[in-house]
């Protein structure tokens, strides 16, 4: 789970990590309101989880109150790549004397987490590692870790650790870092991601995680906790197994479609399942037909098949449909789905050429 | 021969008493698999399916000289189960959990191999040896005894690849999954040098998907190391940057993880990339021929 800036701010701040004075505002009137007891000048920064806001637009300094107004307004007016910024962040201006990149990342490669400090502060720490790799520090981080940057004070280093642990953090970046004129350390910019899988033992993150901004189905979608991403395409497409739905959103794309998803319907899937899954894909409008690629593997065939041609009838689906079965009881499963007006596929490779046709027809 | 697992191997199953720690019990043990003990904490004196259930894996492995464990414990406790497993000195242990947090995995992977042990998942199927082991919960009737080893980052897909190449009379040697998760126990390049050292493997299939350089370090690994031909998969490629694709794992951060780096990596280390699944098994006849 991404939080937004100001959460991670305010994440930062209590594990005593100095950031901005700042609030953030939903409209361009309580922007005014908070300009009114932060003072002039501000910055006022769009609140979206996606990388290259600066430039977008969405980061601007007011001077007076009319500019706070108009371009907070501005702002909350903007769509960044596909997102509708909800709220703008506002913050008093930093002096600012050296920017440096501090982050905590989980290195898959190396089995740990890493600490990441460079003297290149506060432009795309990927792009430094490629251009200049020796302006970047590395340190995995064991037990009773010590490191010293000469650059920065060693309290905050172990703030950020402190917090990264403490929150079952898989990122945690300051960027920039900034050493103020008058010598303060501040963390001016600040990104967090938090492990979905630790969330249940996180209950101070469940009101952060249900306001998290995401696609309207995909939001549904984890309200049934149904392993979903909304595609642009118009193919739907529904498997068992997250391998199998990226193969076969692979071949529909080979078959000249475009994928509307990723959908997996996991193990063992039961009529209700089916059901509710499809109910889910029907949600997206874009979708012109619906691939079902399923592997039965201790889940019979003939089983998914029963619970896919009530629930389609159920659900009164007029789109075309391609089923392919495979493994345990296909061939008794595809028997039932032959006595219907559903379409068959024997091989993955099959079921895309044919809706594909189909949707294209 | 194949790796890790054969007929000898005597498995401990951790969770037994669960759902599917029961369930699955019965299917390995319809399999052939040598199961010993069950652990479930309290509920030791139990059976279940005729196997006997111990109070804890120390208790359990004295009693049953096991040398395998499987471990079916919900996520939240995954972490105290493989430390358990580990304490006891099992030389193998498979963990099938989806869904543990990715520090309890780090912790965990880096406590058994501490220890010189090994470790294969989490959020994976397991490893079957062909008519001799299974230690998950693959599909008991899509195996063929034979020469072919399989790993793989997934599921169904792997069942899927591994049910196509019985199909076609293509057996195989051991088939493992490694698992979906970011911080694995054993990634290709730990597990490839056994398929290489194994008489009965006489090639392998690399099922990789988008996320992390693991198929990228094995590309280094099969180009300066490997005998034995491998014919690769990745699955993905149209995935998009930034979206978990089901699997903790599978994701694309920036440019990093993407399906073209693994292929472009594969295939300059001469690595034939399978470019749709149903071309696999007669990529692998191919291979077999010509050895």
């Amino acid at each position: 789970m991404k939080l937004y800036e100001y959460q991670a701010k305010e994440l930062l701040a209590k594990f005593g990590i100095l950031t901005p004075a700042g609030q953030v505002a939903a409209s361009s009137d309580e922007a005014v309101r908070i300009a009114a007891v932060l003072g002039l000048p501000l910055a006022i920064k769009a609140q979206v989880q996606v990388g290259g806001r600066g430039k977008a637009g969405g980061i601007k300094i007011a001077r007076t109150i009319a500019e706070v107004s108009s371009l907070s307004q501005q702002i909350l007016n903007m769509k960044i790549k596909e997102l509708p910024v909800k709220k703008v962040l506002l913050e008093q201006a930093v002096d600012i004397e050296k920017e440096y990149y501090l982050g905590i990342i989980v290195d898959r490669a190396n089995k740990g987490n890493t600490l990441i400090f460079s003297t290149v502060g506060g432009i795309d720490i990927e792009e430094v590692a490629r251009t200049e790799p020796d302006k970047i520090l590395k340190f995995e981080i064991r037990n009773k870790f010590k490191t010293q940057i000469s650059e920065i004070p060693n309290e905050i280093i172990d703030s950020l650790i402190k917090m990264y642990f403490a929150v079952d953090a898989t990122l945690a970046e300051i960027n920039p870092l900034v050493i103020t004129k008058s010598g303060k350390v501040i963390a001016a910019d600040a990104k967090i991601i938090i492990d979905d899988n630790a969330l249940f033992r996180h209950p101070e993150f469940s009101s952060i995680s249900e306001g998290a901004e995401t696609d309207p189905i995909e939001a549904e979608a984890q309200r049934r906790k149904i392993a979903y991403v909304r595609l642009p395409g118009n193919v739907g497409i529904i498997g068992n197994g997250a391998g199998l739905v990226m193969s076969t959103m692979d071949e529909v794309k080979r078959a000249g479609g475009s994928p509307a998803d990723f959908l997996d319907i996991g193990g063992g899937a039961k009529a209700d399942v089916v059901k509710s899954t499809l109910e889910l894909l029907l949600m997206d409008k874009n979708i012109k037909g619906i691939f079902f690629n399923v592997f039965g593997g201790i889940t019979r065939c003939d089983e998914v098949a029963k619970g896919l041609i009530a629930a389609i009838d159920e659900l009164k689906i007029k789109l075309p449909i391609v089923i392919r079965l495979t493994g345990t009881r296909s061939a008794e499963g595809c028997k039932l789905i032959a006595e219907t007006k559903l379409l068959t596929a024997s091989s993955m490779q099959e079921g895309a050429r044919k809706i594909v046709e189909h949707i294209s027809q | 021969m194949s790796i890790l697992v054969n007929k000898k191997t005597r498995v401990l199953v951790q969770g037994i008493t669960g759902r599917e720690g029961s369930f699955h019990t019965g299917q390995m043990l319809e399999f052939g698999t040598k199961i010993v003990g069950g652990v479930t904490p309290g509920k030791g004196g139990q059976e279940v399916h005729g196997v006997k259930v111990y109070n804890n894996v120390k208790e359990a492995v004295a009693a049953t000289q096991a040398n395998a464990t499987i471990v079916f414990v919900p996520a939240p406790f995954c972490k105290a189960a493989i430390f358990e497993a580990a304490d006891a000195g099992l030389p193998l242990i498979v963990a099938l959990t989806e869904g543990i947090p990715t520090q309890d995995m780090i912790d965990a992977v880096n406590y058994v191999k501490e220890r010189r042990l090994r470790l294969i998942g989490p959020n994976c199927p397991g490893i079957t040896t062909p008519y001799e082991a299974k230690l998950g919960f693959m599909p008991n009737n899509i195996f063929k005894k034979g020469e072919v080893g399989v790993i793989s980052r997934s599921g169904t897909l792997t069942y899927e690849i591994i049910y196509e190449l019985t199909q076609v009379g293509i057996g195989q040697s051991t088939c493992i999954g490694i698992g979906g998760d970011p911080i694995l126990g054993s990634t290709f390049v730990e597990l490839l040098p056994d398929f290489n050292a194994d008489p009965q493997t006489k090639t392998v299939v690399m099922l990789g998907e988008i996320g992390g350089s693991d198929e990228e370090v094995a590309a280094e690994y099969i180009a300066t190391k490997m005998k034995k031909p491998v014919i690769a998969f990745i699955s993905g490629r149209t995935a998009p940057e930034g979206k978990r694709m089901g699997h903790a794992g599978a994701i694309i951060s920036g440019s990093f993880g993407t399906a073209q780096s693994k292929v472009s990596a594969l295939t300059a280390a001469g690595v034939p990339i399978a470019e749709t699944t149903n071309a696999i098994p007669e990529m692998v006849k191919h291979v077999l021929q010509r050895s």
